[in-house]
């Protein structure tokens, strides 16, 4: 009996000690581009302010960022991608949750580039889809850094595109994501 | 016995762990106390104007804003003056954010000439969950650049004659994403005025507002009520309170006003204290204003060579 209790004891310490290792920032760089080919305006914009967590042993990664973070150059556009394409106050946040499918072959022990598949459900707008997307977890000097560049259709997420501006916005949205985590 | 319930407990939140957990990642993230400050309310207003007051928008730091703001003759005056076509006035004028809480203002007017200037501080901010209101200060002057007019006899025409100073309290809630209410207690001081029965202060309050009746269009609507000087005439004509209706249509990158009102003048001096045309009369002015703005200071985001990899 005392057997067990030691066993359990150590099982539950031991997942403890696995589960705390995390890695996260608040501050992950993420941009769009979403500039329909000829258009005069770059329809572009930064945020600095996603919030990503990592959990190196499940690779369980699940992202969180303010749309109204994002930085225009054209502060008008700014207000209008909050007010008429995002409606900010009504979906004030994007997510994702999903996880990174091949941690197993990931070592974050070793230095070096690890090519990844990261899949999981997106929500941006108020919409949610399962999605896949291409990208690299990066081991440099006890960092580790998730990158990953894809595109999104508007339409996907019920961002309405209306046809005076057809030929400045794009149908579809260039994101990159830098995330430079730091253990926790 | 005690083995097996255990190995099953342990296996079932195994495979239980993994939405589970990414949820409590998630929880994690929104528990953090940075992510829980406060935010500001935004876009209480679609422009820095409302139609013919100003509004508690101010542009970002670094915005120069080149407006142009008309206003059409009398559409009762008919066929004579091609429907009001023939008289309209104009200002034109360059606005400016110096930070992000302080905007600053010159234009001119082609009625009586009128060059103006304006500064606008934002004093308060509406936060959701916090504060109530936004809360703006305005002083604006004007100087009339119209040949003397004709006095009674010994009395002299000074400089000082031509300016004219006016006040106001702004004072906005942005009460939902449609409705949007401000309220202007206002000040205007003349140098001169028409009749020696009259104060040189005229002191109203004003009422503006906006419903958004879709995304991208809102009415507006604004009035000023004179507490005092009520009968002061204006080159011996009486005098109105000034009332204007209208709608916000914004095309994607420009927010056009296009409004009726009863006062010509577009300084708050002329259309509050000097609105000789009423709405009772059918004596509208139909106008507009319409805006283009360019980014002079790019926000720090965008400054230096940003490394784009798109």
């Amino acid at each position: 009996m005392k057997k067990i209790v030691l066993t359990v004891a150590m099982v539950s310490l031991g997942t403890t000690a696995l589960f705390a290792q995390k890695y996260m920032t608040r501050t992950a760089r993420v941009t769009f581009n979403a500039t329909a080919e000829g258009s005069p305006e770059k329809i572009e914009a930064i945020n600095n302010e996603a919030a990503n967590i990592m959990d190196a042993k499940t690779g369980d990664v699940v992202f969180q960022m303010p749309i109204k973070s994002f930085k225009f150059e054209r502060a008008l556009m700014q207000e209008h991608f909050n007010e008429n394409y995002m409606e900010s106050d009504k979906y004030p946040k994007a997510e994702f949750k999903g996880a990174i499918t091949n941690m197993s072959a990931i070592d974050l022990t070793k230095e070096g580039t690890y090519e990844t598949k990261v899949a999981g459900k997106l929500t941006i707008h108020g919409v949610t889809n399962e999605v896949t997307v291409p990208g690299a977890v990066q081991v440099k000097g006890g960092n580790v850094m998730l990158k990953a560049k894809f595109v999104v259709k508007l339409a996907d997420y019920k961002v309405a595109v209306p046809g005076v501006v057809a030929d400045k916005v794009a149908k579809e949205a260039k994101i990159t994501i830098e995330s430079s985590l730091t253990q926790k | 016995m005690r083995k097996i319930l255990l190995l099953s407990i342990s296996l079932f939140s195994m495979a239980y762990s993994g939405y589970a957990q990414q949820d409590d990642l998630m929880k994690m993230l929104d528990n953090e106390p940075e992510n829980k400050k406060m935010e500001p309310v935004t876009s209480t207003f679609k422009a820095t104007r409302i139609i013919n007051s100003s509004s508690v928008e101010n542009l970002a730091h670094g915005v120069l804003d080149f407006r142009i703001l008309h206003r059409f003759g009398r559409i009762s005056d008919g066929l004579d003056n091609s429907f009001g076509f023939d008289n309209a006035t104009t200002r034109i004028g360059l606005d400016y954010g110096v930070t992000k809480w302080l905007m600053i203002g010159l234009g001119h007017n082609t009625l009586q000439k009128i060059n103006d200037g304006f500064v606008k501080v934002r004093l308060k901010q509406q936060y959701q969950h916090g504060f109530p209101i936004t809360v703006s200060y305005f002083a604006g002057m004007g100087i009339v650049g119209d040949k003397a007019p004709t006095l009674p006899a010994g009395q002299e025409y000074f400089y000082s004659h031509r300016l004219s100073y006016a006040h106001q309290l702004l004072l906005a809630r942005k009460f939902s994403n449609r409705l949007s209410l401000q309220l202007m207690p206002t000040i205007v001081h003349q140098n001169l005025v028409d009749s020696a029965k009259s104060s040189n202060t005229t002191i109203a309050l004003g009422a503006g507002g906006r419903l958004k009746v879709s995304k991208r269009i809102a009415i507006t609507a604004e009035y000023y009520y004179r507490i005092n000087n009520t009968d002061m005439p204006h080159f011996g004509a009486k005098t109105y309170n000034s009332l204007s209706l209208g709608a916000d249509i914004e095309t994607g990158g420009h927010v056009f006003q296009l409004f009726f009102c009863n006062s010509l003048g577009i300084t708050e001096r002329s259309f509050i204290t000097q609105t000789t045309d009423t709405w009772e009369k059918g004596q509208l002015h139909f106008g507009f204003n319409i805006s283009r703005v360019f980014t002079v200071v790019k926000p720090k985001e965008f400054k230096g060579g940003d490394k784009k990899e798109w």
